[in-house]
């Protein structure tokens, strides 16, 4: 049916029917995957492997759109969101080395199956309350989780796991990088990532496989938000009260939402313990949490690219930056108030919020008497 | 029940669709609603009317599940209501429309209705994310009926407008629409005129008659008293919490409780 030979089911319903914007999304995807390979200056990060902070940036683009779906579309604040996270690595690494030799790849089912059941064992009993009280909950599990992985010796206590099992390496081809020496452009034969070898220097690979997931989960949020699910979330979220009486068995949607967001977040959690190699209590901090908020809340909550640009931001910027030492912190302190002060809904707000602002100005424009501009329907 | 669309006002001969059966409701010492009986039949259009405070929203809120109450029990086709949950009341056929107007405000006027319309649907979120057929029918569906929602209340022009943009007037409308795409049997609308002028209360009278012909019954709360006896078969009258009357609009209109409770006062202000 489709002209790309992809069965149009498939294809998200923004795409369909567009042969140009699927050819640009085409080439965005590829830029992607290559984005590592290419070493553009200024872009790349001077003080830090790029292939590392891009797997890095992946994760976080991955726990952004799971949080997006709790905070964005059903309105839950879940400030322990970092628990779920810390769930998905652990079971990885308890299967696959602590107690157990399972192969990486198996344990990321059960990894996301036992965060999603965690996630309804939070949500059950805690959805019924509302605002800051869920919010105050919800941090008070990422904190359970943190402090019961340190204090079990059956999980490794405060050391943590090490050597959590990889993926299975497929050595196929070798791509060299790029390089860029005054202007021109060199193809650096010294420097070339072994495809799909997961090692412990070269982390390209790992940014592939998570970039991978990242496109999956991205896919199957369109196909959700643009169904009866994702409408029921957003009635929820906007009056949970008339929701219930047109229909909307709010409290099934919400706990629905929450196990989404579960399984995300357990998925990210794995994918980036496998990287990781070792993982320990302490980097599943209440710290974290509040980081992935901020991605979602700076990138625009409600709008898919907006958190995905967001979870980017809070970490490449720092790490971009790491040149500046413990200033950095400050100047990303500082963007989030410039940030808060001129783009309250963040930088990529949802379609609705923008159009209403859009109309806003135009009454406002009619009330002072100039002419608005033409708008078409 | 369409033969009661042509026994005209105050002939309405339908079963009993809804049953309020001694209804009392205190909030702490105060009774809002004390033995309270009245029915709605099938096909016909009830007004439920008082002053100020006599409980009609109150009332409706115990029907619609909103609050329980402390004696007696509301009654659907014979099923009582009182351990019901609020989606299940909806589900069962009874919609609302809400006097302070409550519209899901950033989503468009025409998601607002599929909403209301996705209770008829229950495909769940592996049908979504496979886009299996039958999904993508219930979708199309749901779709096709609201749009008609839409044209029937009059706003098929704006589907596409968010709800928080739409005029005063058209957000009454789309209230309706909504509660009307859940399929209901009862559709009870609580003072869906506030705020209008004489010009557009008669449109809209005349948009609920079309509603009560295509075979919805509805329960209509509403202050104007020339709107209510032109439009209804029966009324019922509240007063602090009591049914002070009941019957066709001709007797209401000459019972000397409902005079010295309500119309007098009523037609003092009009004049």
């Amino acid at each position: 049916m489709s002209r790309l030979g992809l069965p149009t089911m498939t294809l998200p319903p923004q795409l369909r029917g567009r042969p140009a914007k699927a050819v640009g999304v085409a080439v965005l995807v590829l830029f992607l995957y290559a984005l590592p390979l290419l070493d553009l200056p200024i872009v790349t990060t001077p003080d830090s492997d790029f292939g590392g902070v891009l797997y890095t940036m992946a994760t976080y683009v991955l726990v952004a759109l799971g949080l997006n779906i709790v905070i964005g579309y059903a309105g839950l604040l879940d400030l322990g969101y970092v628990g779920f996270y810390a769930i998905g690595a652990y079971v990885t690494a308890v299967l696959g080395v602590q107690h157990g030799h399972w192969p990486y790849l198996l344990t990321i089912p059960v990894a996301v199956a036992v965060t999603m059941l965690s996630g309804v064992i939070l949500g059950a009993p805690t959805l019924r309350v509302r605002g800051d009280y869920l919010a105050i909950v919800t941090l008070g599990f990422g904190e359970i989780i943190r402090l019961s992985a340190k204090n079990s010796d059956w999980l490794g206590g405060a050391r943590g796991i090490q050597n959590v099992p990889k993926p299975p390496s497929v050595h196929l081809f070798d791509v060299p990088h790029l390089k860029w020496e005054n202007g021109t452009v060199l193809v650096d034969v010294t420097n070339k990532t072994q495809a799909f070898v997961f090692g412990f220097v070269d982390y390209v690979p790992y940014y592939w496989m998570a970039l991978t997931v990242v496109f999956i989960v991205l896919i199957a949020d369109m196909l959700i938000k643009s169904s009866r699910v994702g409408r029921a979330w957003e009635a929820t979220r906007e009056d949970e009260d008339v929701a219930e009486v047109m229909g909307v068995p709010t409290f099934r949607y919400k706990l629905l939402a929450f196990a989404m967001g579960a399984f995300v977040g357990g998925l990210s959690g794995s994918i980036s313990a496998a990287g990781a190699n070792f993982i320990y209590p302490d980097s599943y901090q209440i710290t974290v949490s509040v980081i992935f908020v901020a991605a979602v809340v700076i990138g625009g909550q409600g709008n898919r690219w907006g958190v995905m640009l967001g979870a980017a931001l809070v970490v490449y910027l720092p790490e971009r930056f790491r040149g500046l030492e413990e200033y950095r912190i400050l100047m990303f302190g500082i963007a989030l108030m410039l940030l808060a002060t001129f783009r309250p809904q963040g930088l990529l707000p949802p379609r609705v919020t923008r159009r209403a602002k859009a109309l806003e100005r135009d009454l406002e424009d009619l009330e002072t008497g100039e002419e608005p501009q033409e708008v078409t329907s | 029940m369409g033969q009661d669309v042509a026994a005209g006002p105050g002939e309405t001969t339908g079963r009993p669709m809804l049953e309020v059966d001694h209804v009392t409701l205190r909030f702490g010492g105060v009774a809002a609603l004390d033995d309270v009986s009245f029915e709605i039949r099938e096909g016909e259009i009830l007004g439920l009317i008082g002053p100020n405070g006599a409980g009609k929203t109150t009332c409706f809120n115990v029907m619609t599940g909103v609050y329980r109450p402390t004696r007696g029990e509301v009654r659907f086709r014979g099923r009582p209501l009182t351990r019901m949950k609020r989606f299940q009341i909806t589900r069962l056929g009874i919609a609302r429309t809400f006097q302070n107007i409550r519209l899901f405000k950033t989503m468009t006027a025409l998601d607002n209705v599929k909403v209301g319309g996705d209770t008829n649907s229950s495909v769940g979120l592996l049908n979504a994310l496979f886009r299996t057929p039958r999904q993508r029918r219930e979708e199309s569906e749901t779709h096709q009926r609201a749009m008609e929602l839409l044209e029937f209340v009059g706003i098929g022009r704006r589907a596409e407008e968010l709800a928080a943009n739409l005029s005063y007037g058209d957000q009454r409308r789309l209230e309706i629409a909504r509660a009307m795409a859940t399929n209901p049997k009862l559709l009870c609308l609580d003072e869906p005129a506030a705020g209008f002028n004489p010009a557009e209360k008669q449109r809209l009278m005349e948009l609920i008659r079309k509603v009560r012909d295509q075979g919805f019954t509805v329960l209509l709360i509403e202050h104007d008293m020339r709107l209510v006896m032109g439009v209804t078969d029966r009324i019922v009258v509240l007063e602090f919490g009591r049914k002070i009357a009941e019957g066709p609009p001709a007797e209401i209109r000459d019972d000397p409780a409902v005079i010295a409770a309500y119309l007098g006062v009523d037609e003092d202000d009009a004049s």
